[in-house]
């Protein structure tokens, strides 16, 4: 097997799959809002959103314009063969689908705001490995829009203000966005670790499927309760009011220093994009998240 | 909540008839304009510069899109609205330099946009956040392009559109705003949220 070749190629495919059909969850709880929502204005936007994601997916084009800084969570089997190739690789599949997708030229020096053109750039894509055992890589695309990710807070709280500290961060960080990040959101919500990981595992939480419940009973109680304090908020999609300001809430925890309590929230868009699979030693591909026909 | 079908140019007069929750179709031109090409149009107007186009009775998009060329032809793959507030410092200006009569986005804009749309006659309409595909059906061509030195987000895309919309007038030219309304409630049942979380 040509390592690099049939990463990239994979890549290419899991950037396409991603922005132009949502996961199978993602769909549903769209579909459960549209059902459950009563005013006629949250009902017309859901109504909008479900008619450009089935749209978008019968016509092979981006659901959304914003293609998103382009991201790769790689988990890597130890024994897998080429795993030095694999960056390179996810490089080349970025700038690929950025042609043949397309997907919108998204990445700009942060100092210049020249545009690069092709969505690569320093630590861009950014490539986040794990190592697994075994020797199966399992990759997922992870593109994520400005409009969701501008309203990503983080705090470091006194571990004095506890859990209640952390509640009330929570609700006012989705007031503060109100209707920036495209309600309805998923939240992800980062508890513990320094700050950087506090972060980090808040956008790790976005990639559990929202029909997947936290094994650990007592974050799956705390999602349910964010999740319903959150929504009383009537917000609503597009934030121009209703029941459903968010879809879900994902909780993850790390274990944090004696002195300290650091929470983040990460707001992802209706429109929540990723796309994974599995690559066998022998070449073969499964899919994850999407059903594909060969 | 009317429904309105407005052909550009727009006049102030039929902006003037739109309340808040009334549906707009438009058909005609629509002009993109992000942060950057907000700040450059403004910039333009301090050196005494001309705009390579006009926005008088059109529609202001906030939206980057997705396109493709083909030979030299553009086409528009995917075109929903970006985040309105991040224009909320330079919008001011624009409505009173240029007189365009519509802004298209999401999310909302501020009080000193509103503040201009009450005294220019403009409205705000609301288009789906990342309903991309949706927004290009709607795209019958590009007419032109201007700043693609911005890059292919930030650049002037002049867009010939045939009942673009829904879009709901979310702020109107009277002083309405529906983003603020949800956000007002949403500040009254605050301490009721924080009671049902016990802080």
């Amino acid at each position: 097997m040509n390592v690099a070749k049939v990463v990239e190629d994979l890549a290419v495919d899991l950037l396409r799959l991603a922005v132009v059909e949502l996961p199978f969850d993602v769909k549903e709880a769209l579909q459960r809002a549209f059902q459950e929502e009563e005013s006629e204005v949250a009902k017309m936007q859901l109504k909008a959103i479900l008619d450009n994601v089935e749209l978008a997916e019968k016509e092979r084009t981006p659901i959304c314009q914003d293609t998103g800084l382009i991201a790769f969570y790689v988990r890597a089997g130890a024994c897998a063969k080429g795993l030095d190739l694999m960056e390179g690789a996810l490089y080349n599949a970025t700038r690929r689908a950025t042609k043949e997708v397309p997907l919108r030229p998204n990445a700009v020096n942060p100092l210049t705001r020249v545009n690069s053109g092709d969505n690569t750039g320093w630590l861009t894509p950014y490539i986040h490995w794990e190592i697994a055992l075994g020797d199966v890589v399992e990759i997922t695309a992870f593109p994520k829009g400005a409009g969701s990710d501008n309203m990503c807070v983080l705090s470091v709280l006194t571990p004095a203000e506890g859990m209640k500290g952390l509640k009330r961060f929570v609700i006012d960080a989705v007031m503060r966005a109100g209707a920036q990040p495209c309600p309805p959101n998923i939240l992800g919500v980062g508890i513990g670790g320094g700050p950087d990981v506090a972060m980090k595992i808040a956008k790790e939480a976005l990639l559990r499927p929202l029909n997947q419940a936290n094994p650990d009973a007592e974050l799956a109680k705390l999602e349910k309760e964010l999740y319903e304090a959150v929504n009383m908020t009537g917000i609503g999609p597009m934030g121009l009011g209703g029941k459903f300001t968010v879809l879900g809430v994902n909780v993850k925890c790390a274990f944090t220093h004696t002195g300290s309590l650091p929470v983040a929230v990460a707001f992802q868009c209706w429109a929540a994009r990723r796309a994974t699979a599995k690559l066998y030693p022998d070449g073969s591909i499964e899919y994850i998240t999407h059903k594909v026909v060969r | 909540m009317a429904i309105y079908k407005l052909n550009t140019p727009i006049s102030e007069e039929e902006v003037r008839k739109l309340y808040v929750n009334d549906i707009i179709y438009i058909t005609g031109t629509i002009i993109t304009a992000r942060d950057q090409a907000h700040k450059r149009a403004l910039d333009y107007i301090k050196q005494g510069k001309p705009l390579p186009v006009s926005f008088e009775g059109l529609a202001i998009y906030h939206c980057g899109p997705v396109v493709s060329k083909v030979g030299d032809k553009w086409t528009v793959v995917a075109a929903g609205p970006t985040t309105s507030t991040r224009m909320e410092t330079l919008e001011y200006e624009f409505i009173e330099n240029f007189k365009a009569r519509v802004i298209i986005g999401k999310g909302g804009m501020g009080r000193r946009t509103v503040e201009a749309m009450k005294r220019f006659g403009v409205v705000y309409g609301a288009f789906v956040g990342g309903a991309g595909t949706l927004a290009a059906k709607a795209i019958k061509a590009v007419k032109g392009v201007e700043w693609l030195d911005l890059g292919v987000p930030e650049a002037l895309w002049i867009l010939n559109v045939e009942d673009f919309g829904p879009l709901i007038v979310a702020i109107d030219s009277h002083g309405n705003n529906l983003f603020e309304e949800a956000i007002k409630r949403a500040e009254e049942r605050k301490p009721l949220i924080y009671e049902k979380l016990g802080v």
